[in-house]
């Protein structure tokens, strides 16, 4: 279906976006969640997606790295694109696993409900990654894990079992856990949403950090004064489809739409 | 009471016992590498593959383990003379003896009770951790091989030591097919001594011995995997 011009290549030249997606429609059964949704993230931008629940912004990000399986579009990822079967019925479907391996490998997923494996120390989900996916060398992912388990603020947790520690901590080890494949693209979902409110604090720090030192984010959030300070491009869903976009500014101070004027209120 | 038949026939216990570890040992052994696949199907398997699994399942639940033995045992063991050639093959000093036969009914047992077990194990294990794996890019058998699995068999080694406790004390049974376990060399002391209760007794000792020594290994492993709850 789609020509051969991006199927291996992954040099990936500077003016190249880190993700394109384009025209992307989802159903889930007769209920159509996503419209026609496009999206162009460059290096170094941190794209944030608002919306009201049930906008489909939390699938829209789950369909970049395909955890969700699109109905239509088109999905680039470093130059990448993902190459799927003939469309039949319903969902389309990968024409190769490895290359959905190999492309999930760059973007660094980030849980709303962290789903870190409870059954591996701290230490042992953030190098689990990079030795059985990445065949990374033992050592060299043990060595890499601990500098950023400090960065993260969790050196001292790294023996910990996930059960042990605050929902921020274990955020912040799930962030660290994504950092270690050493992403092109982190994807945030609703990261804290599920933390009480004393710990969203500690969680958006390590992710303003990460904006800061010029990382490409996606990042669904409800947290709109975080969206306004870090974002340079805000995403109004509405009822699966573009509302609203532009620089922050623009998104939450001289929006058009009078849908996304009543949305940014309401939750101020 | 009277115990002056132990010391003759304590060689035989010994012998019996062993044959009693390795019953349950290989059994248990065997029938968990089937157990496995049999709860993953069931759980993410292609249709009529859970089906089968499922019919196993519940045919080995639902019929006594002592009529799947006498049916392996004298139906499958009474048809093997029959084929051609098969008492000149390599196959028959295996396949004349009743151990193998024990084996191969016990393993099915504890892969029908343990398939439904680890059917409930797989899916007890959250989705969002496996979502997870995939999302780094992990190959579905790796997501099995280090997230699932072991996910699952942490989640059910508490009831796999009583599972295994279950099947030591059907072991008896198969002195019902001519193999001399514990239970078996006690109905001899029976047969040539006339003391009935003392040999009854004393292999009851050696069970609960064998079923402590059970509940003791695996309290010893649990303590030794991670806690993965907290409390």
């Amino acid at each position: 279906m789609t020509s051969a011009l991006t199927t291996t290549g992954s040099e990936l030249r500077a003016s190249e976006p880190a993700v394109t997606v384009e025209d992307l429609h989802k159903s889930f059964g007769a209920l159509e969640v996503l419209k026609g949704v496009s999206l162009t993230a460059r290096e170094g931008d941190v794209v944030s997606i608002i919306g009201a629940s049930g906008s489909g912004k939390s699938t829209f990000l789950r369909c970049i790295n395909l955890l969700e399986l699109p109905s239509q579009g088109r999905i680039i990822v470093s130059g990448e694109e993902v190459r799927f079967k003939p469309p039949s019925n319903g969902s389309l479907v990968p024409a190769d696993m490895r290359q959905v391996e190999r492309i999930r490998t760059r973007l660094g997923m980030v849980f709303q409900s962290f789903n870190l494996w409870s059954h591996m120390t701290v230490l042992q989900n953030v190098i689990e990654a990079p030795i059985h996916v990445l065949k990374t060398p033992k050592a060299e992912a043990t060595e890499r894990a601990e500098q950023i388990l400090n960065r993260v603020g969790l050196w001292d947790k790294r023996d910990q079992y996930p059960a042990f520690l605050s929902g921020g901590q274990q955020q912040r080890a799930a962030i660290a856990r994504a950092l270690a494949i050493e992403p092109s693209v982190m994807l945030f979902d609703e990261p804290t949403s599920a933390l009480d409110p004393e710990l969203v604090g500690e969680v958006l720090k390590v992710i303003r950090g990460l904006a800061e030192e010029g990382r490409t984010m996606i990042l669904v959030t409800h947290e709109m004064k975080f969206a306004r300070d870090v974002s340079s491009h805000v995403m109004f869903l509405h009822e699966g489809l573009v509302e609203e976009e532009g620089p922050p500014k623009r998104v939450f101070f001289e929006a058009a739409s009078e849908k996304c004027r009543n949305f940014v209120k309401s939750v101020h | 009471m009277q115990w002056y038949w132990l010391p003759e026939y304590a060689p035989k216990f010994v012998d019996g016992l062993l044959v009693t570890l390795q019953l349950l040992g290989l059994s248990i052994f065997l029938g968990m590498c089937l157990a496995i696949p049999i709860g993953l199907v069931q759980v993410t398997g292609p249709r009529p593959l859970a089906w089968a699994a499922r019919a196993f399942c519940t045919m080995i639940r639902g019929t006594p383990l002592l009529i799947q033995l006498w049916l392996v045992y004298y139906g499958l063991g009474s048809l093997f003379p029959s084929v051609p050639g098969i008492r000149e093959s390599f196959l028959w000093p295996i396949l004349r003896e009743a151990f193998p036969y024990a084996i191969f009914a016990f393993t099915l047992s504890v892969a029908g009770y343990e398939g439904e077990v680890m059917r409930g194990a797989f899916r007890g294990v959250p989705k969002g951790e496996l979502e997870a794996a995939r999302a780094f890019g992990m190959h579905p058998f790796t997501v099995l091989r280090r997230i699932w699995l072991p996910r699952a068999l942490q989640n059910v080694f508490p009831t796999l030591a009583g599972e295994m406790v279950l099947t030591l004390k059907s072991t008896p049974l198969a002195a019902t097919i001519t193999i001399f376990e514990v239970y078996g060399v006690s109905t001899i002391v029976r047969q040539e001594t006339y003391r009935i209760y003392e040999p009854l007794l004393f292999v009851g000792g050696l069970y609960i011995c064998l079923t402590g020594a059970i509940v003791l290994l695996f309290r010893w492993a649990e303590n030794r995997i991670p806690r993965a709850r907290a409390g």
